[in-house]
């Protein structure tokens, strides 16, 4: 029987793992009354529902309802010294629980304090930008949007950033293999031969740098021009000193050369 | 943005196109002054840049994707190849944000042979951002001077770790290896040369007068705008901010050491270069208190946690339970417990960190890799505007970005 493998997940795991391991947590201290932190929570507590709020490893770490994200970020620049924001991002619990989760690192310079803030928004669900406050979002959200399909609402220009624009999928998603899929497998042969190429070139030659020499639509010639799309005579092609860097098109259908030498 | 299809090809170097009375170039991803792949769409009136869009993502390697298909210590190589001018301090930050989930105390001389390493090789980078800057603007023979105290900063890292570019220098939980004999002899002989360089670079720029024409008021970075938009280190502290993770967040033996941190209220570039040549005085100042230190130091390397590291080799050659411990840990790999981390460390370029979240299985459910000059790049966006294009050279290489870790 073929191994099981869940669909919604398809990363890496470890091979074993012992039935009856329970794996210890991080410790979660409560906010000393007084502290920093305290201060933090009973000004963001005035005008933003929290729904848990805790100091782990040495950082405040607040969750807070995903529609608040803009108020509670707006309060904790304005009257927390949180002037910076130090990375955004989202972490995919969409086979677990449906839900995204999305967290913003923040900085206090005055303090020397972090905090996170944490919310989570369902599958399909947009979050408000928060580019007014911090400039940097303008990136860290196009990147999120880009990894995990995240819309960002009132970003000033969400688009793909690492990704090419015309990409499928969003790869950091638990459900995106980590050898790509069949769209990323054929990109370059799609992009520059078209998807009918796929059957002639095969899988075994896929090579993003294939050139076809006699190709005067997509490739210019090597030493001489010639008008676009140019028939070439491929009996008397002029001659160059300089050589064409070609990958041949192996027929494996039938058999091997190699394996007939050796014979 | 060009539409392409079959008949009209997609030509990734030069789209030139006129609109109103703006010329819209493309600067890069090929530039040699771009400092890696950096594919600038700019925006000219004459000179004058009027709208500047930085294109990304010409080296992404999907860094985050395989740190989650991979066990904790698989993973660590693997961030060498983020800021790869300075690999120790990635190695190390990821290492630190491992040590901090699973709690870890480092032992002593551990601490200070990484420290030496994460200062050799801030000193490493700044040598070379001193050296492409000045060559991007036009001086070259700082460029030679900078890189042979570069290759003698890269044979003592060859000397300690066997590698010059991609360390993998620090493990999780200490270092793999002791200082080799007379290591410290010849960091002492390379940081007592190191205060001299600097003044000879200084000689050669600081006076300068085509230096202080291309750098001063260029890149004039306000210090709201630089909070907003995320900049830290030497651009954080350029534009008037006393803000050091070492300092104020310290990690390692930062706390013992004696160092100022160098802060210029310029605002521009030529602020941003003196910081620089500052860091380095500072970097070879703390090596310098480092030597000593080493020889208080017990033998121990790593870390005692069984659980999560392998003992030593005595050990694990001698003791059932130890060899059956490292066995689990090679094969399946270490298990942090569950939570979430976020451990920042000031790197050459800024502020470095990874956010780690954890479901306690032997692969990091996310890994976030913050990485300095992901941010610095979208800063130029707004950097460019209105400045001229004989500047743009100068701008980019003043934020020193590294594309290793912009596309990640």
């Amino acid at each position: 029987m073929r191994k099981y493998v869940p669909k919604d997940n398809v990363q890496g795991k470890s091979y074993y793992t012992d039935r009856f391991w329970v794996a210890p947590r991080v410790p979660s201290v409560e906010i000393e009354s007084g502290s920093h932190f305290d201060e933090v929570i009973k000004t963001l507590a005035k005008k933003v529902s929290i729904i848990e709020a805790s100091v782990q490893i040495g950082q405040l770490r607040i969750v807070i309802d995903a529609r608040n994200n803009f108020k509670a970020l707006k309060l904790l620049r304005e009257s927390c010294g949180y002037k910076m924001c130090s990375e955004l991002s989202a972490v995919d619990y969409l086979a677990k629980d449906g839900e995204f989760e999305i967290f913003y690192q923040l900085l206090n310079i005055e303090e020397a304090k972090r905090a996170r803030v944490v919310c989570r928004i369902k599958e399909g669900e947009a979050i408000e930008s928060i580019v007014p406050l911090y400039k940097m979002a303008n990136f860290a959200e196009r990147e999120m949007y880009d990894m995990f399909g995240i819309y960002v609402n009132n970003h000033p220009y969400l688009k793909r950033i690492i990704m090419p624009d015309d990409w499928e999928g969003h790869p950091l998603l638990k459900t995106y293999p980590l050898v790509g899929d069949e769209f990323a497998s054929w990109y370059e042969v799609d992009k520059i031969f078209g998807k009918e190429y796929r059957d002639i070139v095969g899988p075994e030659n896929r090579d993003p740098a294939r050139i076809d020499r006699y190709d005067t639509q997509r490739f210019s010639r090597v030493g001489y021009e010639v008008p676009f799309g140019a028939e070439v005579d491929k009996e008397n092609e002029k001659k160059n000193p300089i050589e064409y860097s070609e990958t041949f098109l192996v027929d494996y259908t039938t058999g091997s050369k190699v394996l007939e030498k050796r014979k | 943005m060009q539409v392409t299809n079959k008949l009209t090809p997609f030509f990734e170097n030069l789209n030139f196109e006129r609109e109103d009375n703006t010329m819209v170039i493309n600067f890069g991803p090929q530039h040699p002054s771009a400092h890696g792949q950096l594919r600038l769409v700019l925006e000219l009136d004459g000179e004058l840049v009027v709208k500047a869009y930085p294109d990304i993502g010409y080296l992404h390697r999907g860094i985050e994707k395989m740190a989650e298909n991979m066990t904790y210590n698989e993973f660590l190589p693997t961030t060498d190849r983020l800021d790869y001018i300075a690999s120790t301090s990635n190695n190390y930050a990821y290492a630190l944000s491992v040590e901090r989930l699973i709690g870890l105390e480092v032992p002593r001389r551990a601490q200070v042979i990484r420290t030496m390493l994460l200062e050799l090789n801030r000193i490493i980078s700044h040598l070379f951002f001193v050296a492409t800057h000045a060559l991007d603007v036009g001086a070259m023979s700082v460029f030679l001077y900078a890189f042979r105290e570069r290759e003698y900063a890269m044979d003592l890292m060859e000397d300690y770790c066997g590698a010059r570019l991609t360390h993998s220098a620090v493990r999780i939980g200490g270092v793999p290896l002791d200082l080799p004999e007379g290591w410290l002899g010849s960091l002492a002989s390379f940081i007592a040369k190191i205060p001299e360089e600097v003044k000879t670079y200084e000689d050669l720029l600081t006076e300068n007068r085509i230096w202080k024409m291309r750098l001063e008021d260029v890149g004039v970075l306000s210090p709201e705008d630089a909070l907003s938009w995320g900049c830290t280190g030497p651009m954080l502290r350029g534009s008037g901010i006393e803000y050091d993770i070492r300092k104020e967040e310290p990690y390692e033996l930062y706390e013992e050491l004696d160092f100022d941190i160098p802060v210029s209220d310029r605002c521009d570039s030529y602020g941003r270069y003196l910081l620089y040549m500052e860091e380095m005085r500072q970097s070879a100042k703390i090596l310098q208190q480092l030597i000593p230190m080493y020889a208080k130091t017990e033998p121990q390397l790593m870390a005692h946690a069984p659980q999560y590291i392998s003992a030593p080799k005595e050990e694990v050659m001698t003791q059932n339970y130890a060899l059956m411990q490292h066995f689990v840990l090679v094969t399946q790999g270490m298990r942090p417990p569950v939570g979430e981390v976020y451990a920042p460390t000031e790197s050459p370029k800024g502020e470095l960190g990874f956010y780690i979240k954890s479901e306690g299985e032997p692969y990091a459910y996310r890994l976030k890799c913050r990485a300095p000059s992901f941010f610095h790049t979208g800063l130029l966006q707004e950097l460019l505007v209105g400045t001229y294009i004989a500047d743009v050279v100068t701008i980019i290489g003043s934020t020193n970005i590294v594309f290793g870790e912009v596309d990640r």
